[in-house]
């Protein structure tokens, strides 16, 4: 599953990044493989997403989040 | 007496660590904003004094997450810390980092220290540090990063003077590298690099590998033997996604001995404000209401200095007129320099005011969420969640909405957006607008609330939205551009907004408009003017003219001097041109007279109403004290007999202002912006056909 697949308030570890369909400066922030990702919100018509991940509060679109694989804890 | 030092220094940060206000806390209004060469990204700069004959010259970088650039603000950080040949080149870096984020700000941090430059790490908000159950071990973090750390709170001004004592002796920092990355990512390539370039610091050089763009301050020979290295794409881009998980590696290993957090003390105040203002209703009732709120104040509050500044301009032209001796220099200076002046004045209320609203949105984080809540309804329009905050800065002017246009990632939709801005109001619209409603909409309120002249100023500013969002879904689906589209956005945590950085931010902005645009401004009624004053043999002749051809009639002095100075307009350079263009603009319900004014407001539309003030306080006795608006009421049109602004040609008027791309200053930001005069020339043809097509349309359907 990716991160565009969890539910509010739910929260992954990232294990896959598919790393050339995302951009450099989301790796740069600090989502990386093996960090905890948790979905705060999705706006209103449920893109982009709003998620928290090495302590970085950032919106990124759907079809960013469908490249990041994680599994839910 | 000793000789003064000075040295340079740049801050350096992510967004939304408070950089701005310790450069605030540092410069105090010692401050100046300039432009880059060649691009108009601001470059702030401003003095500290650390001893008496010692002097710091503080550069503010924009805000970044890594030095590598992804947007046109990101590349200056980047230019200015490896271009050593620059007279930008730093002596010291100072990191801003702040409380909460460190992990975050240290890569930054990080890459910057191994550049091999001096860089100390500025630890912002260092107030907060209790309340968020933080603590910093900052000794051991001082020896982990191999510089001095510093706590500072910009705010509550703790930690500032600690900061002057580290630059003033800036000499004893440590340059050496803190993550020795290349042996991590692959050793054989970086031993390659450093044995190519010997005189560069690894990292450096890496970095110059990465980039695309043309390295100037390095010569041809070793130009080429970057684009050696250059050419092994995939293994650059490889590198840089291992760069970035081992120098976080090196972070949590550094953090993990000097950085506490007590997760329970952290309030959840921010998720609460998050739900309801990022809510699927109410999120967007509020930025309703909150547009709703600017705007009218924008009407309101701003009309009350408008009034103040326009009668006093008006009450300084009376007074020049009546104290200086009578002559064409006297002239030149009320009816050239002082209204023009005026011209200029007159936006400033408005300007600010939205300004201010635009900087508190941005202060308290909220921006950020409209971004959020935007972005897929904009996205149907070919632009971004970004794409809001260009729009609403354009209903103040244009020029700075397509420069905040710049933090948009993807080209495509910065482009796009770039290309319709112009559509919205600007204010620069409003005395048009207004002056040409009051003439021909009747000033009635119905139920008491809904006034006919307010509701179609209403009306023209929801035909610059829709005008905007219509030639948006063209472009998106003509723009043949590869959407590289990619979109990341921090929501930062909420602030009370401070009163020195938002009455900064204002004063910088506002000063910026004044000083740019209305050097435009001035310069077209001072050109208005003397082209107005002179216009070779008839104009010359005009009095022995009018003599002859009225020898016959009994006229008045005045009468007499009224006919002359409309015959000399009408032979005037600028009625010549008038003449010229008026078989084209006649269909329109358009004169010689309002075409004077449609040429002089291709350079800025706020010069329309200017300009007929001219041209009808040069035709009039100067006696006359009727304002411009009673003057433009009784005009008429010779050929009919009827009223030359009526129903049709005013709406003919509006329309065509609505639309047209009258503004050299949007053109040449454009031109800079798009680095091509395709958009700008674009924009010119596009948006006036558009304009005088509808003009067009309705004023034959109206007359």
């Amino acid at each position: 599953m990716n991160i565009a697949q969890l539910e509010i308030g739910e929260r992954g570890i990232i294990c896959e990044i598919a790393l050339d369909k995302i951009p450099l400066k989301l790796l740069e922030m600090g989502c990386l493989p093996g960090k905890t990702v948790e979905l705060l919100q999705k706006a209103p018509l449920n893109d982009p997403l709003y998620i928290r991940v090495n302590g970085s509060h950032l919106a990124i679109r759907v079809e960013t989040a469908n490249q990041i694989a994680v599994t839910k804890i | 007496m000793l000789d003064k030092t000075y040295i340079k220094v740049a801050l350096v940060g992510n967004p939304n660590t408070g950089k701005t206000s310790l450069f605030n806390q540092l410069t105090g209004l010692n401050q100046k904003v300039g432009n880059y060469p060649g691009i108009t990204v601001d470059k702030k700069e401003g003095a500290c004094h650390l001893s008496e004959n010692f002097e710091a010259k503080i550069i503010d970088l924009p805000g970044t997450y890594s030095i590598n650039p992804t947007s046109a603000d990101e590349q200056i950080v980047f230019k200015t810390l490896v271009d050593d040949t620059s007279p930008d080149y730093p002596d010291v870096v100072v990191v801003v980092a702040e409380v909460e984020n460190l992990k975050r700000n240290l890569f930054l941090f990080t890459q910057i220290k191994d550049i091999e430059i001096p860089t100390v790490l500025v630890i912002n908000m260092a107030d907060q540090l209790q309340s968020k159950g933080i603590k910093i071990d900052v000794a051991s973090l001082e020896t982990a990063l191999k510089t001095k750390v510093i706590l500072v709170s910009a705010r509550k001004k703790t930690g500032i003077e600690d900061l002057k004592e580290v630059l003033f002796n800036y000499k004893e920092l440590n340059k050496e590298a803190v993550a020795a990355i290349s042996t991590k990512i692959d050793g054989q390539f970086f031993i390659r690099i450093r044995e190519t370039f010997p005189n560069f610091p690894t990292y450096k050089s890496w970095l110059l590998i990465t980039q695309n763009y043309q390295l100037d301050f390095i010569d041809s020979s070793l130009q080429k033997k970057f684009d050696f290295f250059k050419e092994k794409k995939e293994k650059i881009k490889k590198f840089q996604h291992k760069e970035a998980i081992y120098r976080y590696q090196i972070i949590n290993q550094i953090l993990k001995e000097t950085y506490v957090i007590d997760r329970v003390k952290g309030s959840d105040l921010r998720g609460k404000l998050d739900r309801v203002l990022t809510h699927k209703i109410f999120g967007y009732v509020i930025f309703a209401f909150i547009l709703l709120i600017i705007f009218q104040s924008v009407f309101t509050w701003a009309s009350i200095p408008m009034d103040w500044i326009d009668s006093g301009f008006a009450q300084l032209a009376n007074f020049t007129r009546t104290h200086l001796p009578v002559g064409k220099y006297t002239d030149l200076l009320v009816e050239g320099v002082i209204s023009g002046i005026g011209g200029i004045v007159i936006f400033v209320p408005q300007i600010a005011i939205l300004f201010l609203f635009v900087a508190l949105l941005e202060e308290t984080g909220y921006m950020s969420r409209v971004v959020f809540i935007m972005d897929k309804i904009m996205r149907k329009y070919g632009m971004s969640g970004k794409s809001v905050i260009p729009l609403i800065s354009g209903t103040a002017c244009a020029i700075p909405a397509v420069m905040s246009a710049r933090n948009i990632e993807s080209w495509r939709e910065r482009l796009i957006t770039i290309l319709v801005v112009p559509f919205t109001t600007c204010s620069a619209r409003i005395p048009v607008y207004a002056i040409i409603i009051a003439l021909i909409i009747p000033d009635q309120t119905y139920l008491g609330i809904f006034n006919l002249q307010g509701l179609t100023l209403l009306a023209l500013y929801v035909l610059g939205f829709g005008a905007a969002l219509l030639s948006a879904i063209l472009l998106h689906k003509v723009l043949k551009i590869k959407n590289t589209s990619f979109f990341i956005i921090e929501l930062p945590n909420y602030k009370v907004p401070s009163v020195k950085n938002i009455s900064i931010t204002v004063l910088e902005k506002t000063k910026a408009f004044i000083f740019g645009a209305g050097k435009i401004i001035l310069a077209i009624s001072i050109i208005l003017w003397f082209l107005a004053s002179y216009g070779g043999k008839d104009f010359n002749n005009a009095e022995e003219h009018i003599k002859k051809q009225t020898a016959s009639i009994d006229l008045s002095i005045s009468e007499l001097n009224q006919k002359i100075a409309t015959y000399q307009l009408e032979h005037s350079y600028i009625g010549k041109l008038g003449k010229v263009i008026e078989p084209a603009i006649e269909p329109l319900g358009y004169d010689w007279k309002i075409g004077i004014a449609l040429i002089s407001s291709f350079a800025a539309r706020e010069v329309f109403v200017g300009t007929l003030a001219t041209i009808y306080s040069v035709a009039d006795d100067g006696e006359s004290t009727a304002t411009i608006k009673q003057r433009m009421h009784d005009e008429l049109n010779p050929l009919t007999g009827e009223k030359r602004f009526n129903f049709a040609s005013g709406m003919s008027l509006l329309l065509f202002y609505a639309f047209a791309m009258q503004c050299m200053g949007t053109l040449a930001i454009v031109k800079r912006e798009t680095n091509s005069w395709k958009w700008p020339i674009l924009q010119l043809v596009g948006m006036t056909g558009l304009a005088y097509i509808i003009a067009l349309i309705s004023f034959q359907i109206l007359k």
